[in-house]
């Protein structure tokens, strides 16, 4: 597919009106649909800001955004997002955290009183499918903060998003569990083939995951390198030991060294 | 005995012991009934005047009550304008702070010779002096919601309403709840006020008048009646709120 999904060109964004912080100057990168994208980057980048300008929660200063075909100038309602606190909403239940979406999109919205079975069931087909049945019922904070993520997760898919935001959704966790929920994002992603923008400071999750990594500068940010990954997919959590695997790490960590200390 | 038993049994004990000590006072220093009367002379009036101190009782109750839910729904009401609009804020924060900053008491001769004396200066003194906490507390509550959840339902092309009703009020419900039981004992304060200074009825006016009959058991019978109400209002909005907000505990149980 030539036609990109997201599209940012020559953008730029600033905090706080005139003199304010200029979080990213001249960003630009293109996204297709179904890929598997991560960014990585040093702290306050801006790689949140990104976030918020592809989903329409905000909108440049100068240059463009395009999603799907279309510059956004609003939110753009076919996105999902997890962050790396779980954000669950404590006085529901896991399951009816996880229904909140669909409280608010359409058709959804509007069907969801008539057919709450069937949505039911389909909320619990997603919560057994990142290995927490039965788990509906239960208040988020009776869960783990694994489980917790995982629950955000589906909360973030459930509408069948086209395009899923990930903001450090692992940065909390331990390793163990982390490396988990990273093989519980490939196969959801595997099977359903929504576009994925990974933002992360771990490189070894960027590689493992995507097929594209975009190396943003320090503030204001841009992007200084692209380097796609081939490596074979399926992906077994063995190729994190490969050679192959620790060469690619290691050259994304060569670039983010340049970014913090300003050689580019 | 337990502790654990111990512990149920000191409150009860505790206040037992207060008032053999106050009674034991009385007679061994032979105060006069005058000047502090003794637990049994109280307990006499209380039962002297019981009909009248119920009476009276119910009265203020009532003058708390409406004053409390009066308080209650312009409480809720300003505290989402203020908690949902930054301009509004902004624009009425300084004003009800001034306006909290008035002693109450000073309010009651403007409500006597607007509605003259009654039972509306008591209601309108006890929602006056009680409707800040809730206000404050709501707006709170709202003004604290997580951005990234914020987030989540913008990017879902959520409107400022469904944001409002989805998370901001159950958000501030504990908030809410909890500002209920500082409402309620400034309500109850307010009306006593009012009806000392300006009403035929209620426990305040019962105080006014053995006090201008120097009838000091009768006073401290008052005064016993309105410590019991308190405690009795306090209790059933903490039993509310405990029930309304289990979520917020976060206690195991809560789930049920």
């Amino acid at each position: 597919m030539d036609e990109a999904f997201i599209a940012l060109d020559r953008v730029q964004h600033v905090y706080g009106g005139e003199g304010g912080v200029l979080a990213v100057e001249d960003l630009t990168l293109s996204v297709r649909e179904g890929e598997f994208v991560a960014v990585v980057g040093p702290s306050g980048c801006g790689k949140s800001t990104l976030m918020k300008l592809a989903t329409g929660l905000q909108f440049p200063r100068a240059g463009s955004v395009r999603v799907d075909g279309q510059a956004v100038s609003k939110p753009v309602k076919i996105a999902g997002m997890a962050f790396q606190n779980p954000t669950l909403l404590p006085w529901r239940t896991t399951l009816d955290n996880i229904l909140l979406p669909l409280e608010i999109v359409e058709p959804h919205r509007s069907r969801l009183r008539r057919e709450k079975a069937a949505y039911t069931e389909k909320a619990e087909a997603l919560l057994a499918s990142v290995g927490l049945a039965g788990f509906g019922p239960k208040f988020p904070w009776q869960l783990s903060g694994g489980m917790q993520q995982r629950a955000s997760l589906c909360r973030a898919l459930i509408h069948e998003p086209r395009l899923l935001m990930l903001d450090e959704p692992f940065g909390a966790l331990d390793a163990f569990t982390r490396e988990e929920l990273w093989c519980v994002i490939r196969d959801l992603q595997a099977a359903r083939k929504f576009t994925v923008i990974l933002v992360t400071h771990d490189l070894r999750e960027a590689v493992f995951l995507a097929d594209k990594v975009f190396c943003m500068s320090a503030r204001p940010g841009r992007i200084i390198a692209e380097r796609e990954i081939t490596l074979p997919r399926p992906r077994d959590l063995e190729v994190t030991y490969s050679p192959e695997f620790a060469d690619i790490v290691h050259e994304l960590r060569s670039h983010i060294k340049d970014a913090r200390s300003g050689v580019h | 005995m337990t502790s654990k038993q111990k512990i149920a049994l000191a409150p009860w004990v505790f206040t037992l012991g207060f008032f053999l000590l106050w009674e034991a006072a009385c007679r061994l220093f032979g105060i006069s009934s005058f000047v502090l009367p003794s637990p049994l002379q109280i307990g006499g009036a209380m039962w002297e005047y019981r009909t009248q101190l119920t009476f009276h009782s119910f009265h203020t109750l009532w003058m708390t009550f409406a004053g409390f839910v009066l308080a209650v729904v312009f409480g809720l009401l300003l505290g989402l304008a203020l908690g949902s609009s930054k301009i509004v804020h902004a624009g009425t924060y300084p004003l009800l702070v001034g306006f909290n900053a008035i002693p109450k008491v000073a309010v009651v001769p403007i409500l006597v010779i607007w509605f003259g004396v009654g039972w509306l200066p008591a209601v309108l003194t006890a929602f006056l002096i009680s409707f800040f906490p809730i206000v404050v507390n709501v707006a709170t509550g709202l003004a604290t919601i997580e951005p990234e959840v914020e987030d989540v339902l913008k990017a879902l092309g959520a409107s400022k309403l469904d944001i409002m009703t989805k998370v901001g009020l159950p958000r501030s419900m504990p908030y809410f709840f909890g500002s209920l039981k500082v409402a309620i004992t400034l309500a109850y304060v307010g009306s006593v006020i009012a009806e000392y200074n300006a009403s035929k009825y209620g426990i305040g006016n019962l105080m006014a008048r053995a006090s201008a009959d120097f009838n000091v058991p009768l006073l401290f019978a008052a005064l016993i009646a309105l410590a019991v109400l308190g405690v009795a209002m306090y209790a059933i909005t903490a039993w509310v709120e405990k029930r309304m907000t289990g979520w917020a505990q976060r206690s195991g149980f809560a789930a049920g």
